[in-house]
């Protein structure tokens, strides 16, 4: 066993005992407990919780490389996944705390007055967190593979085992003290390898810093953005820092991430645990800060990794290439195949003379060893990758239960089963969810990952509009709220659905809406869903005078 | 009397939403997409502003936002529960009383 692996098993074991730890000590006894940990959770470590809750499998592995090959365009996943939680925390956070309950569906079953509303909210908040988790299982088996070299399902299923300790005995209580750990575990693992590599090509220690810093002489000196953008060009891929997509399509891509993430549920949800509405403000305000620190880092590090890439392997002879290259290959990320038969590497942009594929996970995945960084930093890229997978789950799997328990079961189909009884109800939905996740992770079906972007689209579509005007319209009323989620819910995914699996072929901006991609198409759900539920709501009868006045309740500042 | 400090507070409350909410997308959607290859033209270190806003910029500008919001919440969290506290103890000495009240 090499010593990268032995440091990995070391701290994966280490955090996965951590997180073990925290499950027997937080065990839940009441369903607040078990739904928003009961309701004390300091701002501070929430917002601890709600940056791991967030940040996924994607973001710690994949973001990175996506930004490394997109250049500037990589832009609407950085913009959009941290100008949410302005949305989030400004114009739903501290109302919906106000409100007081455990769920959106709650929210939006109370709100509009209406069990249909709530069944429609149930719905959407159930296949937006279920396709989300997916893609967080089969992270971890991947991580588990390619470290530790055991094979996926095994991978899925020490994941699952983990993730059932802490979420079946603690619901939100043992996932948010967990998340916490999970966020330093993360975070740390993030940005060891980013000062590193920050330190040893500019000199400079802050990854922000180093990224409009001058590279050091050893790596050709000049600006580090310049000689990106030198390189890519030399080699006939479009410079790094020039944008190459449709203004409108970033515009609505952008617009899509943002709205989705202000309306994905089991962010929202973390805002209930907090003891008041000043709390709930606070907690998102901590929540962005601990979020930005990742999302500041990771152009840096796609930056790094790029030139630090395109500097190692171009017109390199194959057989003095580095190591890594060939551990790499092995698991496929990468692959070289000698067109011309010059014994060298060529990676250019002409797709006929391009020798090199490299698969974007590597930016996060290689970067320590292709950076030359000693064993323990490459093994704590393991341990942060799956913190991050395993806390992004527990945040979905809760939501999947407290839908089936709370929101269907005690509220909608069976109100008269006890407390008692519905934690138990609690405790086996988020199993079976685990079961039916760990399923999905080890036996992928081909579109998860894709429909995993999707989700925020969805979440856009539906649900964003959904609580902004039951809160800042007090005459919106239960008809219009149903029509608007229904419409905006079915434009997006019929619009995803035809171009991603219908008609692939077609998917070009040419025969786009407007030229809006698939990845954008939520921000026009948002509109189609805000414009429905407007108009509906002009020929349909005032929401009744009790639900007036709790909107008027949960606008006035207090607990 | 309540009511009418309910409505002063929410109004404030909008006030401060829409003139955070401009930043936010003036910000990100104009500086950020907008504007950006405009604003390439301006180099600061081995930026390109428009690169910077997009990557950088617009992630701590979207903070600086979320603890402004925090702080000018609080103020005003703070000054209507004094209002409404002053209000209710002249509602109770004045209960006989049926003069206007006057905003203190």
């Amino acid at each position: 066993m090499s010593s990268v692996q032995l440091w990995t098993y070391l701290f994966i074991g280490l955090s996965f005992g951590l997180y073990i730890a925290i499950a027997v000590w937080s065990r839940a006894g009441s369903t607040h407990e078990f739904y928003v940990a009961g309701g004390g959770v300091h701002p501070v470590a929430n917002g601890m919780a709600t940056a791991a809750d967030w940040m996924s499998a994607a973001s710690f592995i994949s973001m990175a490389g996506l930004i490394s090959f997109l250049g500037r365009d990589g832009t609407f996943y950085l913009m959009g996944w941290t100008g949410g939680y302005v949305l989030l925390a400004l114009l739903l956070a501290p109302y919906l705390r106000k409100f007081g309950k455990f769920t959106v569906p709650d929210f939006i079953g109370d709100r509009y007055y209406s069990r249909s509303a709530r069944l429609v909210a149930i719905f959407c908040a159930i296949s937006v967190s279920f396709v989300y988790v997916c893609g967080q299982m089969q992270g971890a088996g991947i991580v588990f593979s390619r470290f530790l070299e055991v094979d996926i399902t095994t991978g899925v299923i020490i994941g699952m085992t983990v993730v059932f300790f802490y979420a079946v005995l603690g619901g939100m209580k043992g996932i948010t003290y967990t998340q916490v750990a999970q966020y330093c575990v993360l975070i740390f693992a993030y940005m060891v390898p980013a000062i590193f590599i920050s330190l040893m090509m500019t000199g400079n220690p802050i990854p922000q810093i180093g990224f409009g810093s001058e590279l050091t002489p050893e790596y050709g000196g000049g600006y580090l953005l310049d000689r990106l953008d030198n390189l890519s060009e030399q080699l006939g891929f479009a410079a790094y820092t020039e944008g190459q997509r449709g203004t409108q399509d970033v515009f609505f891509i952008t617009a899509a991430l943002m709205f989705g993430t202000a309306g994905l549920p089991h962010v929202i949800i973390r805002f209930f645990t907090v003891p008041s509405v000043r709390a709930a403000r606070t907690s998102a305000a901590y929540a962005l800060v601990f979020i930005g620190l990742l999302y500041t880092t990771a152009p840096a590090v796609a930056a790094f990794a790029k030139t630090n890439l395109m500097n190692t392997v171009n017109n390199a002879v194959y057989e003095e290439l580095p190591e890594w290259f060939f551990t790499w290959e092995n698991t496929r990320l990468i692959s070289f195949e000698d067109r011309n038969g010059d014994g060298r590497v060529q990676y250019v942009g002409d797709p006929a003379l391009n020798e090199l594929t490299v698969n974007r996970d590597i930016m996060v995945l290689a970067n320590p060893e292709i950076a030359g960084l000693p064993d323990w930093v490459v093994a704590l890229v393991a341990a942060g990758a799956l913190a991050a997978a395993l806390s992004t789950a527990a945040g979905l799997l809760l939501v999947i239960s407290t839908a089936v328990s709370h929101d269907l079961l005690k509220r909608s189909l069976m109100p008269q089963i006890t407390e008692k009884q519905e934690l138990r109800y609690a405790r086996i939905a988020i199993f079976v969810a685990i079961l039916i996740a760990g399923y999905f992770g080890i036996n992928p079906p081909g579109f998860v990952a894709e429909v995993v972007a999707f989700a925020f689209g969805l979440a856009a579509a539906s649900f964003f509009p959904a609580i902004v005007l039951g809160i800042f319209y007090k005459r919106m009323n239960r008809q219009g709220a149903i029509a608007g989620m229904i419409a905006g819910f079915s434009f997006t995914a019929i619009y995803i659905i035809y171009f991603k699996f219908i008609a692939p072929e077609l998917s070009t901006p040419a025969h786009w809406l407007f030229g809006i991609s698939p990845e954008g198409i939520g921000t026009m759900g948002t509109l189609i869903n805000t414009v429905v539920a407007l108009t509906i709501c002009r020929f349909t009868p005032a929401p009744p005078r009790d639900i007036q006045q709790m909107v008027e309740e949960i606008r006035l500042p207090g607990h | 009397m309540r009511d009418e400090h309910a409505r002063a507070y929410w109004k404030a409350n909008v006030r401060i939403l829409t003139t955070l909410l401009s930043i936010w997308f003036f910000v990100s959607f104009v500086c950020g997409i907008l504007l950006a290859d405009f604003l390439d033209n301006i180099r600061f270190a081995g930026f390109k502003l428009g690169f910077w806003i997009a990557q950088q910029g617009s992630i701590y500008v979207f903070i600086v936002l979320i603890i402004v919001y925090v702080f000018w919440m609080d103020r005003l969290d703070a000054r209507y529960q004094t209002d409404s506290k002053a209000a209710n103890l002249k509602a109770a000495s004045r209960q006989s009383t049926t003069e206007e009240d006057t905003q203190p």
